[in-house]
């Protein structure tokens, strides 16, 4: 029977059925952060359970520490309790732990395949819901909650009911100036926020096809906010090149050993899924949100919607936006790129072509948090780190920051931010904050103008 | 875990979609310390001076401490923070009606004593109409809701999941049963998959 690439990972991994559509799957790749480890952690400690598999097992901090240029020393008030606490249990139960200042550090879905530590073919989880970035090197990726986390410490597996099937084909080529961040953003306005669902969504067709993994990592990092926690794109010789050289993938011969089998992993001619959808690429303009929910994406060149529900008169309100005014030209005061969705080099490389010789803009605030120690590394080796500074903006230490705002930096309330990350919810970058999401292109574009605008004008 | 088999008492209706759980707790809200009760869906109860919002129904007396919240869909999208569940128990909320979930939160709920129960949006509506009508009754051995009207609607749940909550079931200890099977899926794997498993000592 002609199966789904996401069906024959879950399959390949089921240790036991429990029934009524659930499985016992095996874990191969369970990764820890400051804000979910340590009570999944703690909860083993107490229960004086052992951690079945350490070896299989990474922590980072991410989520709570500072972001702030010299923090390592000190990671904020806030932070330097979950992150000591991670750092002394995976300590004291075998877990390698990559700590600030080190390379390994950094948010744990950037450095995750970044080090090798996601494979195709993997089942990899971890206490957060943008796990699902991962799933762009072929790995069955999800997020889980904390307790489902302590079940993997203590047991390597997970109790799942199995999942529905969507694929969203992006057929035809990205315009000039259009990114992977603007296709996810048009995707998930024209299918919906809850459109994923008790999915799995594979991302296919030729835009994916062509896409290097830092472009499919953002694809599928916001898998999560079409609804499902399951994103992938099947692996190919892209993949597999970009595997090549990383600290914990295997080396030379053995990989190309692993890569003979991966190339077996895609989704069956024939295959069923339960919901199929065709994105066309090529219609695709850089987008921004106006709303509070990722599906409120729009053209950057369109006007803000009339709104159809109570829903949208809300986020207006809370956005402080009139309908059929044009979104661009609307003044802002924060720029933040960073975040597991756009901070990659390839993301940072990107912001830095646009933001060489120019200036932000006065009364604008402008942060650059790369993703990780090694992208930051890397990036000022190329030197982006100056033509940042140069053009105003702060380079900061690497982390999740202002993404969730869980570490004490927040953008002001009422104050408007271009953010390159995931998530515009009411309150996400702090209380009454206001967030635009767009790539990182956009993300300039406004910190140099002032304003939202289109970055292809500039 | 604390057992769920049935509540009585208030539905508040907060019908808005995809209520994520960012409004329903701050990530910066936990790490305080303190009442989570405070901070459980304070976006929408209170205005940013801090005053309630008369405009949520949480805050009509009649809803204090409602036992039922009727909600819209995609409700707990967003983050996987397994305290949004303990968040919305901390303000008395036992059970979550609505049109769908965020699967991660949906999930979540089940290992918290939370019963969340799927409804189409119409009967959630239905249901909304009548919050200011007197009390509900939620029953999970029985898969029904009782509106004042009298008139039940009936409600499917996963049947693994509706043990666990009648049971209070401990999921870790469930599995450990199954630790044999899990060994020699490993032993085989190994074979099969030699590169999950031969992870190299990597100096970075």
């Amino acid at each position: 029977m002609a199966r789904t690439l996401v069906e024959k990972l879950w399959e390949a991994h089921v240790v036991r059925e429990l029934g009524d559509g659930w499985d016992l799957l095996h874990v191969d790749r369970h990764l820890l952060h400051d804000l979910s480890g340590p009570p999944a952690l703690g909860e083993l400690h107490r229960r004086r359970l052992e951690i079945r598999n350490p070896e299989l097992t990474f922590a980072v901090s991410d989520h709570a520490i500072s972001s702030a240029p010299g923090r390592n020393a000190a990671p904020g008030e806030l932070g330097a309790r979950l992150h000591g606490a991670l750092k002394s249990r995976a300590a004291a139960t075998g877990i390698r732990f990559f700590d600030l200042g080190e390379p390994g550090q950094g948010i744990v879905h950037v450095t995750g395949p970044e080090l090798g530590l996601v494979l195709p073919g993997l089942t990899l989880i971890c206490g957060d819901s943008h796990t699902c970035t991962n799933g762009a090197l072929g790995a069955l990726a999800f997020g889980v909650g904390t307790s489902e986390s302590a079940h993997a410490l203590a047991t390597q597996t997970v109790r799942q009911r199995r999942l529905k099937q969507l694929r969203v084909r992006c057929d035809g080529a990205l315009a000039r100036g259009v990114t992977a961040k603007d296709l996810i953003l048009h995707t998930i306005a024209a299918l919906g926020a809850a459109a994923g669902a008790g999915h799995a969504v594979e991302f296919a067709g030729a835009a994916i096809r062509t896409m290097p993994i830092e472009g499919r990592l953002t694809i599928c990092n916001l898998a999560v906010e079409l609804g499902a926690k399951v994103g992938i794109v099947a692996p190919d010789d892209t993949t597999f090149a970009y595997l090549r050289g990383r600290p914990f993938a295997p080396p030379g011969a053995e990989l190309d050993a692993a890569c003979a089998r991966w190339r077996e992993l895609r989704s069956d001619e024939s295959a069923t899924f339960d919901r199929d959808e065709r994105i066309d690429a090529s219609q695709v303009a850089p987008m921004i949100t106006w709303g509070t929910s990722p599906e409120h994406a729009v053209p950057i060149d369109a006007a803000i919607p009339t709104p159809a529900s109570d829903a949208h008169v809300a986020a207006l309100e809370y956005m402080g936006l009139e309908p059929g005014r044009r979104l661009a030209g609307t003044k802002i005061d924060w720029v933040f790129i960073g975040s597991c969705a756009n901070s990659r080099l390839s993301d940072l490389r990107e912001a830095a072509a646009l933001a060489r010789g120019r200036r932000v803009a006065k009364g604008v605030t402008a942060w650059v948090v790369p993703g990780s120690e090694q992208v930051k590394r890397a990036a000022q080796r190329e030197g982006l780190d100056e033509i940042f500074r140069a053009a105003g903006f702060e380079w900061r230490e690497p982390g999740c920051s202002l993404c969730v705002a869980a570490n004490g930096e927040r953008v002001p309330p009422g104050a408007r931010a271009v953010s390159t990350s995931n998530r515009n919810f009411v309150g996400r970058q702090g209380p009454g904050a206001r967030t635009h999401l767009a790539s990182p292109a956009t993300a300039v574009a406004a910190a140099v103008t002032g304003e939202l605008c289109d970055a292809r004008r500039l | 875990m604390q057992p769920f088999t049935r509540v009585t008492g208030a539905a508040a209706p907060l019908l808005l979609p995809n209520v994520d759980t960012d409004v329903i707790i701050r990530m910066d809200s936990l790490l305080g310390g303190g009442d989570l009760g405070r901070f459980a869906l304070a976006a929408l109860r209170f205005r940013p001076d801090g005053a309630p919002n008369p405009g949520c129904a949480l805050n009509e007396p009649r809803f204090a401490g409602a036992p039922i919240l009727l909600a819209g869909p995609n409700f707990g999208c967003g983050s996987s923070r397994e305290v949004a569940v303990t968040a919305l128990q901390a303000i008395g909320i036992r059970c979550v009606i609505a049109p769908s979930f965020g699967d991660i939160f949906h999930a979540n709920c089940f290992r918290n004593g939370m019963l969340p129960i799927e409804l189409p949006l119409e009967a959630v509506e239905r249901l909304a109409a009548q919050a200011r009508e007197g009390d509900f009754t939620v029953d999970l051995e029985t898969q029904r809701v009782v509106p004042p009207s009298g008139v039940a609607v009936p409600f499917a749940i996963d049947g693994l999941q509706r043990e666990a909550l009648l049971e209070g079931l401990d999921e870790i200890g469930l599995t450990l049963r199954f630790a044999d099977e899990i060994a020699a899926w490993q032993v085989a794997d190994r074979a099969a998959r030699p590169w999950v498993w031969r992870i190299p000592k990597a100096e970075l």
